[in-house]
């Protein structure tokens, strides 16, 4: 493996040309949490983070990124990362994402790793550039490097500033390679000029005019949009199929091949007609499980729970309380949902495979291709266009290795792009869950006692971070490693997976022994942690949101709701605002405080663009959105039915970063979502007294709580 | 038979000599090459296919060609004019109002058509104006915010 990828990064120098280009390595260890770190190793990912920096003979810089741009932002914050230290302007450098021919290799873009994962590597080897590019200019202009000063590409001499050389002069006529595997000297927080800025997104222009490509806009020759049998139901089995009237329908290719049905023509609306003259027949086994028997069903199907924090003792912590707490919380299934469905354009020439495809993950996806084509993984090559959301979604490919496997079969280009309900079929659902939680206090409002048992969804987001003597958390069913039957479909990784499910328990759990003590929500959390970042983002957002001590619940139909978490080690603590009518069971969000810790903030704009995000994303799994099911068959298969955030339901947003610029940077892309559930479900207790223990509260199950 | 379909695309006539009952969206994407509108939901419910059609918003994905016999379409590709943002589009770009970007060319059509229809519209009929548009990265603070600003434009 490590051979190949030298081979190929020595085809890639050549291509590049003669100019400078920098080479990084960085141990992922470094920037990996223990946890993280273990999830590494059980997936089979690399051991390094690789970032590569050109700069051509004309001064051209290129930035080559194994990491996708599907909305988050990297293009910008990379560069911007890569300009800082080159010590050259914003729009000098041009980002290539997610070419595996051309990137370096890297495992995918989740877990909200790119700025605290990737970033290191590409400011280390912008910083390498910078050292090479200046002692070629020391040498140049016949001075000491510690003489020089850059500016936007340009070497300086600092007593004379007549006597320069440019980044394009010195690359031109150089070949040089230059590998790093230690971290060079960074450029410190008061030096900064690109980084810690909100320039406006590099992404902008081109997402504004129509201009930006996603796969399925990309056009080939001869290409062919094809449009796949699918079963009614996971679990179906096809028994007949007669494909003849497709068949006969001008323009149309048909296809019939170990188990791959598929029409393709070059009008996708012709395919779409053919495919419904293909007379399919499939068995389909009968319901076991549905939207309301799942959740018995996941906590009887478990294995041997998975212990992922232990201390102390819990019976005696348990005769130390005064005051116990049981509950039990549930989540359904939730979609992605993105709103470019999957897409995927093939394209085999000279026995080589082109793949452009909505993905998160274009290495992996590299070799799933490979594998169904039979070729070689350096014979396939993936192109990422922009994609359109991921979310967690985009990283199986199973689209791509369709529209590989058509383009094999037919010897054309082919475009698969799913429809919304294949989209919707196929999707990798957020897993249902059960949380039973037990909990006690003693007299002064200290937690004694935490057993945590989580069936279905997995341990991220249930690290305790009070300071509780007594406790236990137990995991049964990661969501990547759930054991055969536990979920009647696909599960995966939904944006900050796991967490959603755990703090939504975990928070009114805390809730629930805050109004139990009679304390603040605050106060209370504030007497049962010492952790000093958690500290400060709950003082944050309190001071944000104008917080007045008050014990909950206090009925008056309009309440608020205090929730905070530790996600991709960034700190998140949130207030949300909301009006319950106990008569409908409505409850709207009228506002949202979010107080985020992300450590250095690469860009602060681009940072808040996620918190926003993540909240208004957040209220639909709060609110409306659960995949319906009955055994393997998928209910929801358009918006009509799943119901999706929309402008009416916004809250006013106000996002606070609280500043910690001497720690690294720390996730962004997700830990703003994870405690939407608590911090909502908090705030319906304090304006209605009622606990709704089940995601999403929809109106009836609010007007159920209440009633009951 | 192939029927003659003509209309106006972005103030340029086309000349299609094929089937009436094509869906717009589909011929847009291929015969015309005009990929900025896109496909979200077939069934008109997302907006990610509007266009504007004799000033009206419309889903692509709902509508024939016949329906845009002799009739004006505007799509994304058609506000720049001269390399110049349209202000909305500007607006869009300046407040970040996008993240993936996929929406985007539905959103910024619709409000397009809406500040045809109401020129300064009030934040609330903003809202109600982009009701019927799903964006799932949540950009939606960020798409009244800039609606609001181009009203001014």
């Amino acid at each position: 493996m490590r051979n190949a990828a030298c081979i190929d990064r020595r085809d890639f120098v050549k291509s590049l040309g003669g100019g400078i280009l920098v080479v990084v390595h960085l141990p992922m260890t470094s920037v990996l949490s223990p946890s993280e770190e273990e999830q590494r190793r059980q997936r089979g990912y690399p051991e390094d983070i690789n970032a590569y920096l050109h700069i051509a003979e004309d001064g051209s810089v290129t930035l080559y990124s194994g990491k996708i741009e599907m909305g988050q932002g990297v293009a910008t914050s990379l560069t911007q990362e890569a300009a800082e230290e080159l010590g050259v302007a914003l729009d000098a450098i041009h980002i290539i994402m997610g070419d595996t021919d051309t990137c370096p290799r890297d495992m995918g873009t989740f877990g909200s790793l790119t700025t605290r994962m990737f970033g290191p590597a590409v400011r280390a080897a912008a910083a390498q550039a910078r050292l090479v590019l200046t002692d070629l200019a020391a040498q140049r202009l016949g001075v000491p490097r510690a003489s020089l000063v850059v500016e936007n590409g340009v070497v300086y001499v600092t007593s004379d500033r007549s006597r320069t050389v440019s980044y394009g002069e010195l690359a031109r006529g150089e070949q040089i390679t230059h590998t790093v595997d230690e971290r060079a000297v960074l450029r410190a927080v008061e030096e900064f000029t690109v980084m810690g800025r909100s320039p406006k997104r590099l992404d902008g222009i081109e997402k504004v005019t129509g201009q930006a490509q996603f796969a399925g806009d990309i056009r080939r020759p001869g290409m062919l949009y094809a449009r796949i049998l699918r079963p009614p139901a996971h679990g179906a089995t096809l028994t007949r199929v007669e494909t003849a009237a497709a068949q006969a329908m001008p323009g149309i290719t048909v296809v019939n091949e170990d188990g791959l049905v598929a029409v393709l023509a070059a009008d996708p609306e012709a395919a779409e007609t053919a495919l419904a003259l293909v007379e399919a027949e499939f068995d389909v086994p009968a319901p076991t499980v549905d939207t309301e028997r799942i959740f018995d069903h996941i906590v009887r199907a478990v294995p041997e729970p998975e212990t992922a924090e232990q201390g102390g003792d819990l019976e005696a912590g348990r005769r130390q309380c005064t005051q116990t707490f049981e509950a039990t919380y549930y989540n359904s299934y939730v979609a992605h949902a993105p709103m470019e469905p999957h897409a995927a354009v093939a394209e085999i020439t000279d026995g080589r495979a082109t793949v452009w495809s909505s993905t998160q993950a274009p290495f992996s996806q590299q070799s799933t291709i490979a594998r169904a084509i039979g070729f070689q993984p350096e014979a396939v090559r993936v192109i990422t266009p922009y994609v359109g959301g991921g979310f967690g979604g985009k990283v199986p490919g199973q689209q791509a290795v369709e529209a590989a496997r058509l383009a094999k079969i037919t010897r054309k280009p082919v475009q698969v792009s799913w429809t919304r309900g294949e989209e919707f079929f196929y999707d990798t659902f957020r897993p249902a869950a059960v949380m039973q939680v037990t909990s006690g206090i003693d007299i002064e409002g200290r937690i004694l006692l935490w057993d945590y048992h989580v069936y279905g969804a997995g341990s991220r987001g249930s690290g305790v971070f009070y300071d509780i003597p007594n406790r236990s958390v137990r995991v049964s069913g990661e969501w990547g490693r759930a054991p055969d039957g536990m979920h009647p479909f696909a599960v995966g990784a939904w944006r900050a997976p796991a967490a959603n499910s755990n703090r939504f328990a975990a928070e009114q759990q805390i809730d629930m022994m805050a109004s139990a003590a009679d304390m603040d929500p605050l106060a209370f959390r504030l007497r049962n942690t010492t952790d000093e970042r958690m500290i400060a983002v709950l003082e944050a957002v309190a001071e944000a949101s104008e917080w007045k001590p008050a014990v909950a619940p206090r009925r008056r139909g309009r309440g608020r709701g205090l929730a905070c978490g530790i996600d991709a080690e960034t700190y998140v603590a949130l207030v949300a605002e909301v009006t319950a009518d106990p008569m409908t069971g409505v409850v709207r969000v009228e506002r949202v405080v979010c107080a985020q810790d992300m450590g250095l903030v690469v860009n602060p704009d681009g940072a808040r663009m996620q918190m926003e995000g993540c909240i208004a994303m957040g209220l639909g799994y709060v609110f409306s959105e659960e995949v319906r099911f009955e055994g393997g068959r998928i209910l929801d298969t358009n918006f009509d039915t799943y119901g999706l955030p929309r402008f009416s339901w916004m809250p006013a947003i106000e996002t606070v970063l609280v500043a910690n610029d001497d720690l690294p940077p720390k996730g962004g892309g997700e830990p703003a979502i994870i405690n939407m559930g608590a911090v909502v479900a908090n705030a319906v207790f304090d304006a209605t007294g009622a606990r709704v223990y089940r995601l999403p509260m929809t109106p009836e199950r609010v007007r159920a709580a209440i009633g009951g | 038979m192939p029927d003659t379909i003509r209309f106006t695309l972005n103030g340029t006539p086309v000349n299609l000599e094929t089937d009436a009952d094509r869906t717009l969206l589909w011929v847009l994407r291929t015969d015309l090459e005009r990929t900025g509108t896109k496909y979200g939901c077939g069934l008109g419910i997302c907006g990610s296919c509007t266009v504007v059609v004799n000033g009206r918003p419309v889903h692509a994905c709902q509508i024939d060609l016949e329906f845009v016999q002799g009739k004006e379409v505007t799509t994304i590709e058609g506000l720049a004019q001269d390399g110049m943002l349209h202000p909305i589009q500007q607006a869009f770009h300046e407040h970040g109002a996008f993240q993936c970007g996929y929406c985007t060319p539905g959103m910024i059509m619709n409000a397009y058509a809406l500040l045809l229809e109401n020129p300064r519209p009030t934040r609330e009929q903003i809202v109600a104006g982009m009701e019927r548009h799903l964006c799932r990265c949540g950009a939606h603070k960020r798409i009244v915010e800039a609606i609001e600003e181009a009203r001014h434009a």
